[in-house]
């Protein structure tokens, strides 16, 4: 478990967070620029001083201000991986990797040809930083960290500096390492759609606070994400259960709350994990068993709530069986179907509007 | 060294060896004062860069007298150096390196102190994350990446105690093969009746020097920007 409570006044600008992460696991911290992540995140690392405050690792106490205690940057074995990456320049790739291996203390999680083979980093090795590519960078900077065998990962907007193909390029990495080392994370962006593949947790941040937090399931149904995401990304994200291939159509078949979804993606083996996000603008509400349409998905389930979503549309809370889902409509169809709290209602989504990410390593939360 | 006589060739390698030694001296301590002025806040910040800055802006020949007031066998330092370790400097090549190095310590400062500078502290920041204390730190990262600084520092220095007049005279005296270097020899040398011939050599010989030394640190630098690829 990381907790996390400290306060700290920059200038005009006053930094005031708290937040927990059950380990192992991938907290996201997620706002607009400037809302005090980085800030937030130097704090955890040490390299910046709290007001006050306290950040403990399970059963290690890094900072408490209460007691004085301050354990500095060197000392906490906190991995950071930064935006700019900060390969060290008079040193090559290998000598980077093995700068960090050489600094660390306690037990080895993770060895030199691990963090290799993970990262994909054997050509690069003999390389000089300024020889490497953005996405490069980060591979290396990533792997630097992890030899340092860190107990702790922070990751501060790593994906920023790099255009669309090269996050692309960097973003399976940083799953596979989630999957394979278990080691916690916390993990800064403003991008929601690298939240959605990494997080299990969601810290949501605004002007210096938490103005919302918890598992990713529950806080993609959160209106504070809606005012920053924007409507159109607004949708339920669930962790569902593989149940096995679609003969017919080479679809996967996957559970989700008591219904069962048919999402495109590589074929992957019953049991696993498969985060799907259902937009709410890409869902289709009906209050009766829909027939003879080209929708291969339709949930049942029941309106557990209405909330205005702005003038002319509603967000539709449906409860499909141990999950929820939202759907976008227009008022004057709330009206026409009299939807209502406790009204039965079938969700219906195209297969082809659904993204599936692997989630291996955890289970719904 | 055949075309050189004696004397000039006595000349060129005292004005070497009071040089090296003048830079060996003074590296360390420039290091120190400035990486204090760019990292360190503190009050009395001004009055130690205006200390640095002193022997830019001081007539030499003020610095050589006081050097000798301090360092003299009756002087504060000097007389407490000869009782505890016997080291004399008044008069010998050791105190002109100690005069050169006075005057060549605030361009040797400067030229760190920009390198220092220009350093992203978000590399120092890095290393400590990765558990690289202070002085780790300083040794593994700094120092490394303030290597051209340390080299220009060096080579202006070395150039300025080659050419370095007035403080020496004043404060080591004109002794041939211990004190007399390059500029003092050519300053001999037009002293004399019908010396302009040996003086036009001299100064042949330290536009040479000169011009080699900084094509050096022209070649050396474009080596350290190639290594750390800039």
């Amino acid at each position: 478990m990381l907790q996390v409570a400290v306060a700290k006044q920059l200038g005009a600008f006053r930094l005031d967070v708290k937040f927990e992460l059950p380990t192992p696991g991938v907290v996201a911290l997620f706002g607009p620029s400037g809302c005090g992540k980085t800030t937030a995140v130097n704090i955890i690392a040490g390299l910046l001083a709290a007001d006050r405050g306290r950040v403990a690792l399970d059963e290690t106490v890094l900072l408490d201000t209460q007691q004085r205690i301050d354990v500095a940057a060197e000392r906490r074995h906190i991995g950071y991986v930064f935006q700019d990456a900060r390969l060290f320049p008079h040193l090559n790739v290998a000598g980077n990797l093995q700068y960090a291996l050489k600094r660390a203390v306690g037990r080895r999680y993770v060895s030199l040809d691990a963090v290799e083979n993970m990262l994909d980093l054997g050509a690069l090795m003999q390389r000089r930083t300024h020889q490497l590519s953005g996405g490069e960078r980060q591979r290396v900077a990533i792997g630097r960290a992890l030899l340092s065998q860190p107990r702790l990962l922070l990751l501060d907007e790593p994906l920023a500096s790099l255009d669309r193909e090269r996050r692309e390029e960097v973003l399976p990495y940083l799953e596979s390492l989630r999957d394979q080392l278990a080691v916690p994370m916390v993990y800064v962006s403003h991008q929601f759609d690298e939240v959605l593949r990494l997080a299990t947790h969601i810290v949501l941040m605004q002007s210096g606070t938490v103005v919302a937090q918890g598992g990713i399931g529950s806080m993609s149904l959160d209106r504070h994400l809606r005012s920053i995401i924007g409507p159109d990304a607004v949708g339920a994200i669930i962790d569902g259960v593989v149940l096995g291939q679609d003969c017919a159509s080479g679809m996967t078949r996957v559970r989700v709350g008591q219904g069962e979804l048919k999402v495109q993606t590589a074929a992957m083996p019953a049991g696993t994990t498969l985060r799907v996000q259902l937009l709410a603008r890409d869902i289709i509400v009906s209050t009766q068993m829909p027939q003879h349409l080209s929708v291969r998905n339709n949930l049942q389930g029941a309106v557990t709530d209405i909330t205005d979503d702005d003038g002319n549309s509603d967000l539709i809370s449906i409860d499909i069986g141990g999950a929820q889902i939202m759907a976008r409509i227009t008022k004057s169809a709330t009206r026409e179907l009299a939807l209502k709290p406790g009204a039965p209602a079938w969700a219906l989504v195209k297969s082809v509007s659904l993204r599936g990410h692997s989630f291996p390593a955890f289970r719904d939360r | 060294m055949m075309w050189l006589s004696p004397s000039e060739s006595e000349a060129l390698s005292l004005s070497l060896s009071v040089a090296t030694r003048s830079v060996a001296f003074s590296l360390p301590p420039a290091i120190l004062a400035a990486w204090i002025l760019t990292r360190r806040r503190f009050i009395g910040r001004t009055l130690l860069d205006a200390m640095v800055h002193l022997p830019l802006v001081l007539p030499p020949v003020a610095v050589g007298y006081v050097l000798l007031l301090l360092f003299g066998t009756r002087g504060l330092i000097g007389s407490w150096l000869e009782r505890l370790f016997g080291i004399e400097l008044i008069f010998t090549r050791n105190g002109a390196a100690l005069a050169t190095a006075v005057m060549s310590f605030p361009l040797m400062v400067r030229a760190i102190r920009i390198c220092l500078e220009n350093i992203d502290r978000g590399l120092e920041e890095a290393a400590r994350t990765l558990g690289a204390g202070a002085l780790d730190r300083f040794a593994t990262v700094t120092l490394p990446l303030l290597l051209p600084g340390l080299l220009a520092g060096a080579i202006t220095a070395f150039s300025a105690a080659l050419g370095e007049f007035g403080a020496v005279i004043t404060f080591v005296s004109n002794i041939p093969g211990e004190t007399r270097t390059l500029p003092l020899a050519l300053y001999s040398a037009l002293q004399e009746p019908g010396g302009e011939y040996a003086a036009a050599r001299l100064a042949a010989l330290s536009l040479v020097l000169g011009l080699g030394g900084l094509l050096l640190s022209e070649w050396f630098a474009r080596r350290v920007r190639r290594i750390l690829g800039r």
